[in-house]
């Protein structure tokens, strides 16, 4: 076990860095890439060599990135374009909200997604299974945008029971800790709900498909002929067993949820890493752009390692070598 | 104790009505063993299956008519919730293949204590103890470590001795093992057999003993019930059905016995023709197509020959006759020889 996770983390790391040329070389090849960025056309040419020499770009591009790789290494990611602020104060900075968003809403997709999953394999072909399917491909389908703005109008617009934007309150000067409390959760309702949506309706779909998958095998068959009441046979036999293909997509999910973050947050003007991509993308800002997409691939490699180690750790019958 | 009457179970597909068990009667007594031999198909474990009413329902369909009475109590229409105090408790049951019918994620314990907290109501430290007495019981060494090991960590075998200790644990009345050997080397084939046969005679529980084979049975059960295609071909006592075979598959089905006392391997003989399509059930005798013996009046379905005591065959013919048996020769039949037969009766 412990070598297949030493194994799978050199790996993570050599992915990693073929990454990172990869997207060295998008960034520096976007039409309109750093150059485009930094001059405006009325620059003189000396400014402009003065900037380029100033930013390194002058450089052969292997030079380029060698040197920016070593101060990745060393935890510099350069300053921001648009700011002027080292990246990694931006990106800390927005880190908190992103977590909190991401922590709230697929801990409730996964609990969602769970419970729809469970009930409609158990009900198999009831109304409440085509609702569910129904709903599912409602939810697979409807853009992530659409949906968002959907729910802003219903709840925030025409309701008014909840905040479309931000993460607090513009003014919360005089608020006691509950009352800042209250507000925090207000404000997380939507942007949550809708980032889960993204994944309750694949979620429980797939979770439906490997519980009918299980309840055919022999084991619930026994569980069953031990006289067990239906509920202690699919909640401790087979709920287990159909889980574990279940959280290896989560985990991989859960690396790749950066897209529906950067529309959900856009949308709802949640201070968090997706809207900061989205800004730091309308300014080209590239520094920001580059340290985000690693951060990013970092991120599906990283959850891609944790669902093989998952799995390894709560199916009994698999041991790496 | 047990007593089916014509049981009939039909399962509904597109292409029609597939009838799996049809019109099925027969009876296990207190401590009884009984065999039910047939072909892969003959309905063995669809009869079982609906003794323990785990069949799906739909596709399955237990038909009007049918009658399981076990204790006193008919099961075929008992509440569910009726029924689950029944299983595991009062019919326990063994499945064929013991790498499947185990929970995989969870520990042997886990899975051998549920009986003894549902049924008996035991509590965690005495179910612990139990199940570890269960172990020991079934022939598992280290019984204390084994109990927390996965179905993984075990060998065909001693699996299915995990599924056997898990089916007494409740002390259950009757025990059907549905080819609880079929998937196993040999050798340890017997050594299930012989632990199936000891916990009879130890609890007193009667058994239902599913097998395709009828060298598995010999020396293992009291009574024995021959199907073909859904229904009952021939029952008798063991010994009886050994020793004067009536029914035309049966005499089929000891010829495909293999010999183990013969030097050279011989070829298997396995019975002529195709096995029966329960889609399209032909009229009268289902084993016309295959049987040398057969006569017109196999058109019709026989009525019950009665042998001798409970020794009863369904077929118009008399096998025994001289010349029946000159009439089937033409037609590929092959009598036992009397070594072969004497051999079966006693291995
Ligand atoms: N779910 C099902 N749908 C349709 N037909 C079925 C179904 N289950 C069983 N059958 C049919 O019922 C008949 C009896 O099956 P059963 O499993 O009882 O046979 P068996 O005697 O136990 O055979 P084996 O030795 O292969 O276990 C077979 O013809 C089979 O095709
Ligand atoms: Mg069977």
């Amino acid at each position: 076990m412990r070598r297949y996770v030493i194994r799978r983390l050199i790996q993570a790391v050599v992915m990693l860095f073929v990454m990172s040329i990869g997207l060295f070389l998008l960034i520096h090849a976007m039409p309109g890439g750093p150059d485009a960025v930094l001059f405006s056309p009325r620059m003189t040419a000396a400014t402009r060599a003065n900037l380029r020499h100033q930013y390194g770009l002058d450089q052969p591009l292997i030079q380029q990135y060698l040197s920016w790789l070593k101060s990745v290494l060393t935890g510099n990611l350069g300053f921001s374009f648009a700011s002027g602020q080292p990246v990694a104060a931006e990106i800390g900075a927005r880190i908190p909200a992103t977590l909190e968003l991401f922590a709230v809403s697929l801990s409730f997709a996964l609990v969602v997604a769970i419970l729809l999953g469970v009930i409609s394999a158990v009900r198999q072909y009831s109304l409440t299974d085509y609702s569910v399917t129904v709903l599912s491909y409602f939810g697979i389908a409807m853009p992530v945008f659409f949906f968002a703005l959907i729910m802003q109008e219903i709840f925030g617009v025409k309701l008014g029971w909840l905040p479309t934007c931000c993460r607090t309150s513009a003014d919360t000067t005089g608020f006691t800790a509950f009352e800042n409390f209250q507000d925090a959760v207000i404000h997380l309702i939507m942007p949550a709900v809708v980032l889960s949506f993204l994944f309750i309706a694949g979620w429980s779909r797939y979770l439906r498909s490997s519980m009918l998958d299980v309840v055919k095998q022999d084991y619930i068959r026994t569980a069953k002929a031990k006289g067990l009441a239906s509920r202690s046979v699919f909640f401790g036999h087979a709920l287990r067993n159909a889980l574990i293909p279940l959280l290896t997509q989560v985990a991989i999910d859960v690396g790749a949820v950066f897209g529906g973050a950067v529309i959900t947050e856009t949308i709802f003007a949640w201070p968090g890493l997706g809207k900061l991509f989205y800004n730091s993308l309308q300014a080209r800002d590239y520094p920001v752009l580059l340290s985000m997409l690693l951060l990013g691939a970092a991120s599906v490699i990283v959850f891609n390692l944790l669902a093989d180690v998952l799995y390894a750790v709560i199916d009994p019958r698999i041991r790496y070598s | 104790m047990l007593e089916v009457k014509d049981l009939k179970v039909y399962f509904r597909t597109r292409e029609g009505n597939v009838h799996a068990v049809d019109g099925v009667s027969f009876h296990v007594d207190e401590g009884e063993s009984l065999g039910i031999v047939g072909e892969s198909g003959s309905g063995k474990s669809v009869t079982s299956l609906s003794i323990m009413r785990l069949l799906q329902i739909p596709p399955a369909q237990i038909m009007d008519g049918s009658s399981i009475v076990f204790q006193d109590a008919e099961l075929v229409d008992m509440e569910e919730s009726e029924m689950r105090k029944i299983r595991g408790r009062q019919i326990a049951m063994i499945f064929q293949d013991p790498m499947t019918s185990l929970n995989p994620v969870l520990t042997v314990e886990r899975q051998l204590i549920e009986p003894l907290q549902l049924h008996l109501g035991l509590s965690r430290g005495e179910a612990h103890n139990r199940a570890r007495e269960l172990l020991e019981a079934v022939g598992i060494p280290d019984a204390e470590r084994r109990l927390r090991s996965y179905p993984h960590q075990f060998s065909g075998g001693m699996r299915q001795r995990v599924m056997i200790a898990i089916a007494i644990a409740a002390n259950p009345k009757l025990l059907i093992a549905d080819e609880p050997t079929t998937a196993l080397d040999v050798t340890v084939q017997a050594q299930i057999l012989e632990l199936i046969n000891r916990l009879r005679r130890d609890l007193g529980t009667s058994v239902m003993l599913i097998t395709h084979d009828l060298g598995v049975v010999a020396g293992m059960t009291d009574r024995i019930i021959v199907m073909y295609a859904g229904k009952i071909a021939e029952t008798a006592s063991t010994d009886e059905l050994f020793a004067n075979p009536r029914h035309p598959y049966t005499l089929g089905l000891l010829s495909a016995v293999p010999r183990l006392d013969e030097e050279r391997p011989t070829e298997l003989q396995t019975i002529p023709g195709s096995p029966p399509d329960q889609l399209h059930p032909i009229e009268g005798c289902p084993f016309q197509p295959r049987c040398p013996f057969v006569l017109p009046q196999c058109k019709q379905y026989p009525p019950a020959r009665k042998i001798a005591g409970n020794h009863v065959a369904y077929c118009w013919v008399d096998v025994t006759d001289p010349e029946e048996q000159k009439r089937a020769m033409q037609r590929g039949f092959i009598p036992l020889t009397e070594i072969g037969r004497s051999y079966l009766a006693q291995s």
